[in-house]
């Protein structure tokens, strides 16, 4: 009896080295129509994973599940388990707000508070107190800014509003506003529909150079974006992922043929 | 040019095609540009007719009021040696005599009763009143012969003005006598007679003489009732805001809440007034409890408090617009992250909708403050002759007083109810300038 337990404690500890969230039957309901029907995914540590999807195929629900966005809509109820690190997000014991500040989120149009872009990227740590005193927080909003690589652009007008940005500058402000919190996981919502070629660019490319230190989830629309940035790509079909793996595999070697047909671009 | 051509498809079948330049197609667009034309220049009618409602309100208001603010003053020889009066009591002495013995001593002539009586009356009953304050800022006159202003009453003050009709009508269809105008003529040949800025319209409370009544009681007294209506709809009102916009639940008992709002800001403004009175002043007796009552009856707090609860849904129907009308992905971007729920609210929802807040606020303190009806229910309709200097001293407010003016017959008063009047507007058009000024100059920065 002991050996099974210790089996399964050595088993899970194995397998949490390489998952960072784990998420099983998740279903989610608006009132009584099922936008998600036992979704399961596994993602892995410090990779970008990608969700793909035609449009009302559930993959934004999805990932508004991973930091309990869902709670903000009344009439949405959330069942299954999703861990992260092994602890359970949906526990009454977790408090949300903590919990957002571990899965940080980019959202689909810039969505930077109008204030300047230094209060900004200040306002999370701030609220959490992150930071002890006024240097430590300049500080962080340096740091914060340079690792989303915005700050050789505004370091001389941090008093600026962060409005009067360009629409990739305000999405690098909202990506460097997340990471200002130290989140260990970024969801990101379609974060570059909103940009033009060249924002998105400098976006993706930003995107791959936060894998070495976060773990990201992002959904998007765009076959290529997902085929440059992920690493692990997951599915979604109407409220069910038909295919996880591997981004190589599931673009040159799809095993289910929705898949093959959304990515050659026969449905979608 | 075919016009309206049958066209063959190639395939058997054909159909027929509008041509641009078809007689048909050209009267539909004539008759489509005649009637844009014509319902422009409904709307401009319209837009004019209105304008030319206003430009005539105004003109009346303003035609009526502007004599009210001066008034003739007649420049009295007093004398002041008089034993009984010292610097001491030169406040409250009665000047009565003293008065009388001046303006009489212009007119050495005037010997008959009858004849004294009626001199008498063109100086104003106040202007005893009115030497007192004259004397009590100039100390330094008692014990001398003063040369002080003192106001004529208002049938000379208008007689002044031109105001008394036509003066060649047969004497006992005027109001003033043929010698009470030979009387008034030598006084400003003498020069005697001057016309001044009415100080006392803008420094007394009511009275009964025209002359003597002022609006700064009611002034006050708004005042005095917008405080305590702003310090109670506000805070509550926002608070009642935020939550049902963005705490409750939306369910059938929040539905219902706010259909109820909606309704009591359709409710006739007395049936506040009478709630007042029955909550504030009368309170509901439940035998072993009495809810409410024993608020004082004409005053500024009852007042307030009448008009707060009227001002109540204006105000959180204007919040919650505001509130509203943040975008979603503010508070998004507030909840990603990790603020909570209220601080989210108070750390950037509130902030951007405090401007269409303030704006709602101004608009319904200055409905608050043109509100007769409910006032006239508990009792700020009162004669009211002493400026309140507390919330629960008896006061009258702007509309009121106007109202009260407005019942008056002497001529005088016409001219204070049009002045008020302009007044009360001028306060109305300040509020909502700044409603305005505050819109425009935090406009959504997003």
């Amino acid at each position: 009896m002991d050996t099974l337990v210790d089996n399964i404690i050595a088993e899970a500890s194995g397998k949490e080295a390489n998952i960072k969230m784990r998420c099983r039957d998740v279903s989610v309901f608006y009132a009584e129509k099922q936008a998600l029907n036992e979704v399961n995914l596994d993602i892995k540590p410090k990779q970008v994973t990608a969700l793909i999807g035609p449009s009302g195929c559930g993959k934004s629900t999805f990932l508004r599940c991973l930091n309990r966005m869902n709670d903000t809509i009344d009439i949405c109820r959330v069942t299954g388990e999703i861990l992260l690190d092994n602890e359970d997000i949906y526990d009454p014991s977790i408090d949300v707000v903590d919990l957002r500040a571990d899965v940080g989120m980019v959202f689909q149009k810039p969505n930077p508070f109008p204030k300047s872009i230094y209060e900004n990227v200040a306002y999370g740590p701030r609220i959490h107190g992150l930071a002890r005193g006024k240097a430590e927080l300049t500080q962080i909003v340096e740091k914060s800014l340079k690792r989303a690589g915005l700050w050789e652009e505004v370091k001389d007008r941090l008093d600026e509003p962060g409005t009067g940005l360009s629409g990739g500058q305000q999405q690098r402000l909202c990506i460097a506003r997340a990471i200002a919190v130290s989140p260990e996981v970024i969801l990101m919502d379609e974060p570059c529909s909103a940009l033009d070629p060249i924002a998105t660019a400098v976006v993706e490319e930003l995107i791959d150079e936060l894998r070495q230190n976060y773990t990201i989830v992002i959904v998007t629309h765009s076959m290529q974006q997902a085929a440059r940035v992920s690493q692990e790509t997951a599915f979604f079909h109407l409220g069910n992922i038909v295919e996880t793996g591997s981004t190589d595999e599931i673009f040159t070697n799809p095993k289910d043929p929705r898949t093959e047909s959304y990515i050659t671009g026969r449905i979608g | 040019m075919t016009d309206i051509a049958p066209e063959n498809m190639g395939d058997g079948t054909t159909v027929t095609r509008l041509r641009h330049h078809s007689p048909e197609r050209r009267a539909r667009t004539a008759k489509r540009f005649a009637a844009e034309r014509r319902f422009k220049y409904l709307g401009l009618s319209a837009v004019l007719l209105a304008a030319a409602f206003l430009v005539l309100l105004l003109w009346t208001v303003v035609g009526n009021a502007l004599p009210a603010f001066t008034a003739h003053y007649v420049k009295v020889p007093l004398d002041l040696t008089t034993e009984k009066l010292t610097k001491e009591n030169a406040a409250d002495f009665n000047y009565r005599k003293i008065v009388r013995a001046g303006f009489g001593g212009l007119f050495p002539d005037v010997k008959k009763r009858r004849e004294k009586r009626s001199l008498n009356k063109l100086v104003s009953s106040g202007a005893a009143i009115a030497a007192r304050w004259e004397v009590s800022d100039n100390l330094d006159w008692v014990g001398t012969k003063a040369e002080v202003l003192l106001p004529l009453s208002d049938t000379a003050d208008l007689y002044f003005k031109d105001l008394l009709g036509d003066l060649s009508r047969p004497e006992s269809e005027r109001t003033i006598s043929d010698k009470e105008i030979a009387w008034l003529k030598e006084l400003d040949e003498q020069g005697r007679i001057e016309r001044t800025w009415n100080t006392i319209f803008f420094s007394n409370g009511a009275s009964r003489e025209s002359e003597m009544a002022g609006i700064w009681g009611a002034v006050v007294g708004s005042f005095l009732t917008l405080i305590v209506t702003l310090a109670l709809s506000f805070p509550v009102g926002v608070a009642g805001a935020i939550y049902l916009e963005e705490f409750a639940p939306k369910n059938r008992l929040t539905d219902l809440i706010e259909v109820n709002i909606n309704n009591l800001a359709a409710v006739p403004s007395i049936v506040f007034g009478l709630l007042g009175l029955g909550i504030f002043i009368n309170g509901v007796d439940f035998g072993w409890f009495t809810l409410g009552g024993g608020s004082p009856r004409s005053a500024a707090l009852t007042g307030g408090m009448v008009l707060a609860l009227m001002t109540l849904p204006t105000m959180i129907i204007a919040s919650r617009a505001a509130i509203k009308s943040v975008p979603p992905s503010i508070r998004e971007a507030a909840l990603g992250v990790g603020a909570s729920k209220i601080q989210t609210v108070f750390h950037h929802v509130l902030p951007l909708a405090m401007p269409g807040v303030l704006t709602g606020s101004i608009i319904g303190m200055a409905r608050a403050l043109g509100e007769t009806a409910p006032l006239l229910m508990i009792g700020m309709v009162a004669f009211i002759v002493d400026i309140p200097g507390s919330l629960s001293d008896p006061a009258t407010v702007l509309p009121v007083q106007i109202y009260m003016w407005a019942d008056f017959p002497e001529i005088g008063f016409q001219q204070k109810t049009a002045a008020a009047t302009l007044i009360l507007l001028g306060f109305l058009v300040l509020m909502n300038g700044l409603a305005v000024v505050l819109r425009s100059k935090f406009e959504r920065r997003w």
